[in-house]
């Protein structure tokens, strides 16, 4: 690893490192309604919103109540944003014609919006429009972050209240992290990355002329828009020289900061944070990764804040991110190293001060490799799925290091809100086998872990194995299933093993070559989404009701400290090994296999 | 249960209001105020005419002009409605055919035949890459001065002028923009369009 890699994530991991602290002190704020400046700015509006909405800020609610509002306001969300998508050829700020959208595919995408997944069949530019990705795509980044924060918020409750029925209120908590977190720091951030060079406007696509003209073919056309015939019956193609450039607009900055800033990830374009206009700096790209983290990680302290010892919360965050730096550093190597199949064409892949060498198949100039492969770990280990490296391109090791972040339920500081969540459940699992090991009731933040609590974490534990394996499994016994896979060998089942893990575990991210947008991946994919966010999310719900409900008990002599060395190991040792023991074998079928061959040489 | 119908209801379509129209506006207007340039593409104009963005890369393929890095974009190269990267898997027989091609491509008129910088064949994640790396520019000065009768010197000044170090001398990478590059090159010495 070159000084210079070093030196940009060590670069980044002090930034992390500098705002987890005030980034934490202010969500505590900000939930709880108390921001100095803000809340004196922004609280007429918030309290304008409860009143029309007629909610009761004081009234709160109990995990049943709290869940049941969460399901409904997410339903609406998927409704409202099908509905924009089969009805926006007819409405406004559609510029460039695009006509409704097919049922699944809409479907499909309502459905990874809502879950903060962002997993995208479409291509964002020759598929939405400015309306589309305004009202109904944007606004889901928003809100499904926001339904994030409000249920690690509620679990959080859950272990520093002690014997009371309630959680909070979730349309307070919705309102508060949209009002006063997710919208000051996404105008923040637009307009930082519209300084960069990110665009934000409304005008038509731009065409431009060109320095050179460019000839390609393409199936001809009749006047009805259908492929004309050759005389053979087989399509007939026409020669076009063009000497334009037709440039993709609209407003993309304040699309691309809360598709950050929420871990949401789906692109404006198609080609994501990868495309100049989402993505055109190093440092706009080293922005985009700070937002990445930086509500996750300011969660771990506000955890520590509200559950009264911070050092609780800075205990997670190591634990985070030390797994984080290992997986980083498998990156790096395995993207520097490169191809061999190209070192053996000709190809100079060394790295030098005039290029940054590597493997650099689908990978963009001014971020090179080391900006890539940390993006790519961040990403995935973010429930986020922004790309600007194309992972279907990485070297195997490359891409199993994504892989297995999501697997492992993209707990390295993961998803705003559901990285905490998941990961407070990997803490709730490893005091239970550290219970188990000296025979003693597990007892976490002074709340007893007893068997309601364990078997809502099986379940949580269960569900994205089972929708993962399963259903690739299912995927590659069809015919509709191999249909998609775009490369081929080892590497093809991955593409379907990454676009399971992706879906199941709410990151969006993919092996893009395989051909998603068709009914059995859109349904297939929506349903591993769906249950893949709220067969989570109500379990976490139903463990905070129950820890709410609990005596706070004094910590004894054989009480597990835990936020010391041996706690940060032992949970640790639980993430890894859940996720290994899970999906080592699949993992040996795809990019294993897939190296050894490469290392081989066929 | 009933009681949240409400709510879910005015919140959502307040809070939609909020942050997919009065937001994006926001930020629209701050844009036209503080970033007209930006905001607006970074578009490029010589004589008075837009020839493209600096940030969105353009096909070339003239030996006399400098080339972009391969762009996986359908149904043509470059094509900025429609960005896209080749996903082909490293070791996809695709691949390596096509890196065959370019190499052999990029060595026709080079001073030797040594290795190609691998940026300037393979693709770009975006197939929009403006950019190419500084090696990959140095290693296409021969064929280009030849095409224009221009000395390598004069060509290797005009790259080592327009390359772009890491931003804050430690972000990202060192590149060469080509579209500015081969403006610069037009400029030194008029080629005719098309050529």
């Amino acid at each position: 690893m070159s000084t210079n890699a070093l030196l940009q994530v060590a670069i980044y991991l002090a930034a992390l490192l500098l705002l987890t602290k005030p980034m934490g002190l202010y969500l505590h704020r900000a939930m709880e309604g108390r921001l100095p400046v803000l809340g004196k700015l922004l609280g007429p509006l918030e309290r304008l919103l409860y009143r029309v909405s007629g909610v009761n800020p004081q009234q709160e609610m109990g995990w049943k109540s709290y869940t049941f509002a969460l399901l409904l306001f997410n339903a609406i969300g998927v409704l409202a944003v099908f509905l924009l998508q089969r009805w926006q050829g007819s409405l406004p700020l559609n510029p460039a014609g695009m006509g409704e959208i097919s049922l699944d595919s809409a479907f499909n995408t309502a459905v990874s919006f809502v879950t903060n997944t962002n997993w995208q069949g479409y291509a964002g530019e020759s598929t939405m429009s400015y309306l589309t990705q305004m009202l109904a795509l944007a606004v889901q980044n928003f809100l499904s972050a926001a339904t994030g924060i409000a249920v690690v918020i509620a679990l959080i409750r859950g272990f520093a209240r002690h014997s009371v029925a309630t959680i909070g209120n979730f349309w307070v908590d919705m309102t508060r992290s949209t009002l006063y977190v997710l919208l000051p720091l996404s105008v923040l951030l637009a307009v930082l990355l519209m300084g960069q060079g990110v665009i934000q406007n409304f005008n038509p696509y731009q065409q431009v002329n060109t320095l050179e003209s460019v000839t390609y073919s393409q199936p001809a056309l009749d006047a009805q828009g259908q492929p004309t015939l050759d005389g053979d019956g087989k399509p007939a193609q026409e020669t076009i020289t063009s000497h334009t450039q037709t440039l993709a607009m609209g407003p993309v900055a304040s699309q691309e900061a809360i598709k950050m800033l929420g871990t949401n990830g789906g692109g404006f374009f198609n080609a994501n944070s990868a495309h100049p206009f989402e993505n055109p700096t190093p440092f706009s790209n080293f922005l985009e990764m700070l937002a990445i983290f930086l509500i996750p990680a300011g969660l771990c302290y506000a955890f520590g804040l509200m559950v009264g010892d911070r050092r609780q919360g800075w205990a997670i965050w190591t634990a985070m991110a030390l797994l984080f730096v290992t997986m980083t550093a498998v990156s790096l190597w395995a993207e520097q190293d490169g191809n061999p199949v190209l070192a053996s064409l000709g190809v100079d892949q060394t790295s030098s001060a005039l290029q940054s060498g590597g493997n650099m198949e689908g990978k963009e100039t001014r971020f090179g490799i080391t900006t890539s492969a940390l993006f790519a770990t961040i990403t995935t280990a973010a429930s986020c799925g922004a790309v600007n490296t194309m992972h279907d391109s990485l070297t195997p090791l490359g891409g199993l290091v994504p892989l297995w972040l999501m697997q492992l339920g993209e707990v390295v500081f993961g998803g705003v809100g559901s990285g905490l969540y998941t990961m407070l459940i990997y803490a709730v699992i490893a005091v239970f086998v550290a219970g188990l090991m000296i025979g003693r009731t597990p007892e976490y933040l002074g709340k007893k872990i007893e068997i309601f609590e364990m078997k809502m974490s099986a379940v949580i534990l269960l569900v994205t194995p089972i929708l993962v394996l399963a259903g690739t499994a299912i995927t590659v016994m069809l015919s509709a299933g191999l249909a998609g896979i775009a490369n081929p060998g080892a590497h093809g089942f991955t593409e379907i093993l990454y676009a399971l893990s992706s879906a199941a575990n709410n990151n969006g991210s993919a092996f893009a070559g395989l051909s998603a947008n068709t009914p059995f991946y859109n349904l297939l994919l929506a349903v591993a989404m769906a249950v893949g966010r709220f067969g989570i999310i109500i379990p976490i719900l139903a463990i905070a009701g129950a820890l709410a409900a609990k005596k706070r008990i004094t910590p004894g002599l054989g009480t597990l400290p835990t936020h010391g060395p041996l706690f940060i190991a032992l949970l640790i040792g639980t993430v890894v090994l859940v996720g290994a023991l899970t999906y080592v074998p699949a993992l040996a079928l795809g990019p294993v296999i897939e190296h050894l061959q490469m290392v081989a040489g066929h | 249960m009933k009681q949240h119908l409400r709510p879910a209801l005015f919140l959502f379509v307040s809070l939609s209001l909020l942050t997919g129209l009065v937001y994006p506006l926001l930020v629209s207007a701050i844009g036209q105020t503080a970033f007209a340039k930006q905001a607006g593409g970074s578009l490029l104009t010589r004589d008075g005419e837009i020839v493209g963005s600096r940030l969105i890369g353009q096909h070339f393929s003239s030996p006399g002009y400098f080339w972009s890095r391969p762009s996986a974009t359908a149904p043509y190269p470059n094509n900025a409605a429609a960005s896209s990267g080749s996903n082909l898997g490293p070791l996809n027989p695709a691949l390596s055919d096509a890196v065959k091609q370019r190499v052999a491509a990029l060595q026709t008129g080079a001073a030797s035949p040594s290795a190609v910088p691998v940026d300037v064949v393979t693709n770009s994640a975006s197939g929009l890459d403006p950019d190419i790396s500084p090696a990959g520019a140095y290693f296409q000065v021969a064929r280009i001065a030849h095409a224009r009768h221009l000395t390598a010197d004069q060509l290797n000044a005009l790259v080592t002028a327009h390359i772009e170090g890491r931003q804050f001398g430690v972000l990202g990478e060192p590149r060469v923009n080509v579209l500015e590059l081969n403006l610069a090159l037009d400029a030194l010495q008029p080629q005719q369009r098309g050529q």
